[in-house]
């Protein structure tokens, strides 16, 4: 360990700690604008400059080692001076046009301006004229003059996503950000190069003028993309929603999760989100009137469900009720689900998973084959006592009269021959989920559930590594979390279920599965925790090795 | 007349060749050194010989060539920076065409101190006849086994290659010519490492300028001692002076580090013009910060004109008399900044352009009172806080040049169009 005394303020740190980290453990925020802790370090932007005792000249903190005794000052006259020039310097070919231009708000020329520059421009001349508004890849925007040239987005190319898309061209106030001649930034990681632009030079065409970045509110959640979990912010537009068309999630960031996604997501994850405010939402409960929906009030579904998963039960057995879950529901919902239809109703047959139409894409970073963010949820809760076809099946036979489906479109995984034949036989049959598809439409009731940015609970990802969603806007229209929604039938089977909230439910997970055995919210955090792997995992990375 | 090392080949007739060098004594050293001296030896007698970088640092020759790690298991490079771009300096230029086997043996020499066996000669672009002069005597002594496999019968290997590098002044400075030669773009690298211990292609390498390399022959022939002696203290021997600008006889002088640059400009380059008056003179390339007549009487060595706040660098001195617009020059070098920054780091980058806007208005009659404090400050926020010397050098003209003549540029912004009429203009009426 290595001491450093940074403003007065002496700390430990290990050796190879630069004074820019050092200095962040200490909580002195040093200004940077090149220097990304995810990135190599180019030293480039000079505003990182501070004060070293016995060193002449000013050191960049970014790249500057600490050494054993070293005494930093980061807020001397001279400091604060110099930092003020490199802002002056940064700002003489800035276009300065703040007011049209998407990052205002979540810029860093006008936050360091705010915070260390606040001086008046001496800058008479004309400034230098590059490319403005170039469309360089599928998500993102160009524009040279706001570039600060600190190459951060020509690093993440070549080091983050290995493409190696992007160039610096040209000598001095004329170099240019761009890309080679040729290509596009187009990878499956392009739009992070978004994120750590600390500038308006790369704006998201998705979002791009849809909304100012003061009126978003931001919720933390895991990406539900794919079964890595990145850890994400929700953005969404609760100050000005008359202004969105209806649009409440207004974008996804990614959240710095070490263990996960460093500060990392991918463009289909990023990107995948504008089912939530679809039109194609699921936003109150209906029941079928022969070839029409109406719509009909909760209490009266739940009612007439269970009224009638109690008569088939009463004439057929429980054995004669199939539920299919989901990977897509959270833990939270997996449990409630068979809690309710296992200890109330005595159903015996849970399938979860169906296998993908085509091989997920896949790669050795971020992005994983199966697309579901609960996979292994449901390994864990141990949900799945048969599969879809064996139901199916089952179905045909009449040995199922009843079908209870959440989010599936089982038409897209079997072929009519298949499917007709069991719904024929079957009974009832009843859909609950966030967005209607034509499978959806052959059922006898159709169900709201709030999609996973309108609720609480928990993803375990592939790894095994719990992680927290949070509700960041409210459920579309009637739309309930499909915990609650399992909830409501408790009370008509005599089942107690004292679950106020997804807390309760996660205690009650803790308490009865031991691989979440003495996990709590509060334990998990904002990083999450790793459960104990189930023996069938176990097996299969045995066996990989 | 005073003892003289490289200059005397500028005179005779097709002194680049092997053969013409030859008569003169060369190649004699170097064999002497591989069949008898280590490497160690020669490292030792260059440190003596007070022989300093001759490419404008003035670092201690023989002290960069010991930072090579003696147990690194990787090839070590030896590269000649013969990017020779300074405005003012044409020394080098002077060397590779009437010296070049001179250069080899320096070259050779140096390598065998430091272990190298794969020598880089990094001509800058526009030196076209130079660089295939270079390769055609680098040819002529490969067929001699003077380079390759065992060279001169020993079991020493060496080879030379000639790269041109792409014509920027910036792959001047070390680790962008590093950067350049290892076919990236031509962007200083943020020190440490130094490139002695990691330099080109990730290997310990030693860069050193053509003239001091040039000089290391003589040096291993006639001693240390013999060396040092020639200059001043911690200054060793001699060195080439490029002469420019307003006088008489323009041109390379070799002369003792420390001779007083008065002697230079009136006795050696024959004086200024006919009936005109001195002015100002940039002593050492146009980086160095501007003289006034006055200052004259200094000597030319590192440590004199470090003690007078200018600095020695590559020598180039340029003369200007009173008919020289001392504004005009300004921006002249600023406007070579400017282009020749490579853009990387904020200061640099946006202080130069802006500097060079800001003269030309100046020039253009259009100059108000803010501006010259405005250009000191871009001069005074640029140097030191860049990744490369480029800044600094940027910088040392506005910050001199505003300093000793700024009657001058106080004058062109109180007047419009030099017509004597007060404009007085601020900031507000601008804007």
């Amino acid at each position: 360990m290595l001491t450093i005394t940074i403003d007065g303020n002496e700390i430990q740190v290990e050796k190879g700690t630069t004074v820019i980290q050092a200095a962040e453990q200490s909580g002195i925020e040093i200004p940077r604008y090149c220097y990304h802790p995810g990135l190599s370090i180019v030293g480039v932007c000079r505003i990182c400059l501070v004060e070293i005792e016995r060193m002449p000249k000013l050191q960049v903190a970014c790249y500057t080692p600490v050494t054993d005794g070293m005494v930093v000052h980061t807020n001397t006259p001279k400091v604060l001076r110099e930092r003020q020039a490199v802002l002056e310097f940064l700002l003489v070919n800035h276009p300065l046009d703040c007011p049209v231009c998407d990052q205002a708000g979540e810029c860093w020329l006008q936050n360091f301006y705010m915070q260390h520059g606040l001086h008046d421009s001496q800058m008479l001349e004309n400034k230098v004229k590059k490319h403005k508004a170039q469309q360089i890849g599928p998500n993102v925007m160009l524009d040279s003059e706001r570039c600060i040239l600190c190459s951060r987005c020509v690093r993440f190319c070549d080091e983050i996503s290995q493409t190696h898309e992007l160039g610096i061209f040209n000598r001095g106030d004329h170099a240019e950000l761009l890309p080679y001649p040729g290509t596009q930034l187009d990878n499956k990681y392009s739009a992070n190069t978004i994120d750590i632009c600390p500038v308006g030079a790369l704006t998201d065409r998705d979002f791009r003028f849809r909304t100012r970045v003061w009126y978003l509110s931001e919720t933390k959640s895991v990406c539900p993309g794919c079964s890595q979990g990145c850890n994400i912010y929700v953005h969404h537009n609760d100050k000005r929603d008359y202004k969105a068309d209806g649009i409440r999630v207004s974008r996804l960031k990614p959240r710095y999760n070490p263990e996960v996604n460093q500060w990392w997501m991918c463009d289909a994850g990023r990107y995948g989100f504008t089912w939530i405010d679809a039109p194609s939402r699921v936003q109150q409960p209906r029941r079928r009137r022969s070839e029409e929906f109406e719509e009909v009030a909760w209490e009266d579904a739940t009612a007439e469900i269970v009224a009638k998963l109690h008569t088939i039960s009463a004439t057929h057995g429980p054995e004669s009720i199939g539920v299919i879950l989901s990977p897509q529901m959270t833990n939270e919902d997996l449990f409630m689900a068979k809690h309710v239809f296992q200890d109330g109703f005595g159903v015996q047959q849970f399938a979860c998973n169906l296998p993908p139409l085509s091989p997920g894409d896949e790669d050795d970073f971020l992005i994983k084959a199966d697309k579901n963010p609960n996979t292994a949820g449901v390994d864990l809760l141990a949900i799945e006592t048969c599969s879809v076809a064996e139901l199916l099946d089952d179905a045909r036979n009449k040995m199922i009269r009843v079908l209870y489906v959440c989010y599936h479109d089982l038409e897209q995984n079997f072929a009519d021959t298949e499917l007709l034949p069991a719904l024929k036989e079957l009974e009832f049959v009843v859909f609950q989920g966030t967005n209607e598809h034509s499978f959806a439409r052959k059922a006898d009731y159709i169900l709201p559930s709030a999609a996973f940015a309108e609720k609480d609970g928990t993803f375990t990802n592939h790894a095994h590594r719990v992680q927290r969603i949070h509700r960041a806007v409210n459920p579309l229209g009637q739309a309930r979390p499909d915990w609650m929604i399992f909830r409501s039938f408790a009370r008509y089977v005599a089942l107690s279920s004292p679950f106020f909230d997804t807390a309760d439910v996660f205690a009650a997970i803790s308490e009865s599965v031991p691989a979440f055995r003495n996990l709590n919210y509060e334990k998990l955090g904002d990083f999450g925790a790793t459960v104990g792997r189930s023996e069938s995992v176990l097996a299969t990375e045995a066996s990989v090795v | 007349m005073a003892e003289k090392i490289i200059s005397p080949f500028f005179k005779i007739k097709d002194s680049h060749t092997i053969d013409v060098y030859e008569q003169h004594g060369g190649y004699e050293v170097i064999q002497d050194v591989l069949r008898t001296k280590t490497p160690q030896d020669v490292v030792d007698a260059v440190l003596k010989s007070n022989l300093r970088g001759l490419g404008g640092a003035g670092f201690p020759a023989g002290r960069k060539w010991s930072f090579i790690p003696k147990d690194s298991p990787k090839p070590k490079y030896l590269v000649v920076n013969a990017d020779e771009s300074e405005p003012g300096t044409f020394k080098d230029r002077y060397i590779m065409d009437n010296y070049t086997h001179g250069l080899f043996e320096g070259i050779m020499l140096a390598a065998y101190a430091i272990g190298c066996h794969k020598a880089f000669i990094y001509i800058r672009g526009e030196y076209i006849r130079q660089a295939e002069n270079l390769v055609d005597q680098r040819d002529a002594a490969r067929a001699r086994g003077y380079l390759g496999k065992g060279i001169f019968g020993t079991d020493y290997d060496l080879d030379i290659v000639v790269h041109r590098g792409a014509g920027a002044y910036i792959c001047g400075e070390e680790t962008a010519l590093l950067e350049s030669l290892e076919g990236k773009k031509g962007w200083p690298r943020m020190k440490p490492p130094f490139p002695a211990i990691e330099g080109a292609f990730k290997c310990p390498t030693i860069v050193n300028n053509v003239e001091t390399l040039a000089y290391v022959p003589s040096i291993m022939k006639k001693g240390p001692e013999w060396f040092a002696n020639l200059g001043s203290e911690r200054n060793g021997g001699l060195r080439l002076y490029s002469v420019s600008g307003l006088v008489k006889n323009p041109g390379v002088y070799e002369l003792p580090l420390g001779t007083p640059l008065r002697d230079i400009i009136y006795e050696h380059a024959g004086g200024l013009l006919d009936g005109r008056k001195l002015k100002a003179v940039i002593p050492g390339g146009s980086s160095s910060p501007i003289l006034t007549p006055d200052e004259i009487d200094v000597k030319m060595d590192y440590d004199s004109l470090a003690a007078i706040g200018s600095m020695l660098g590559s020598a180039g001195i340029i003369v200007m008399d009173d008919t020289v617009d001392i504004v005009r020059s300004l921006y002249v070098v600023t406007r070579f900044y400017h282009h020749e920054s490579c853009g990387q780091c904020t200061p640099c980058r946006e202080g130069t352009g802006w500097a060079e806007k800001i003269l030309k208005r100046i020039l253009d009659g259009e100059g108000v009172a803010q501006d010259i404090t405005t250009l000191e400050s871009i001069g005074n926020h640029i140097i030191g806080n860049t990744i490369c010397p480029l800044g600094d050098a940027a910088s040392m003209p506005l910050q001199s040049y505003l300093k000793k003549f700024r009657h001058e540029f106080e004058a062109r912004v109180a007047s419009k169009n030099g017509t004597g009429q007060v404009v007085e203009k601020t900031v507000a009426d601008w804007n």
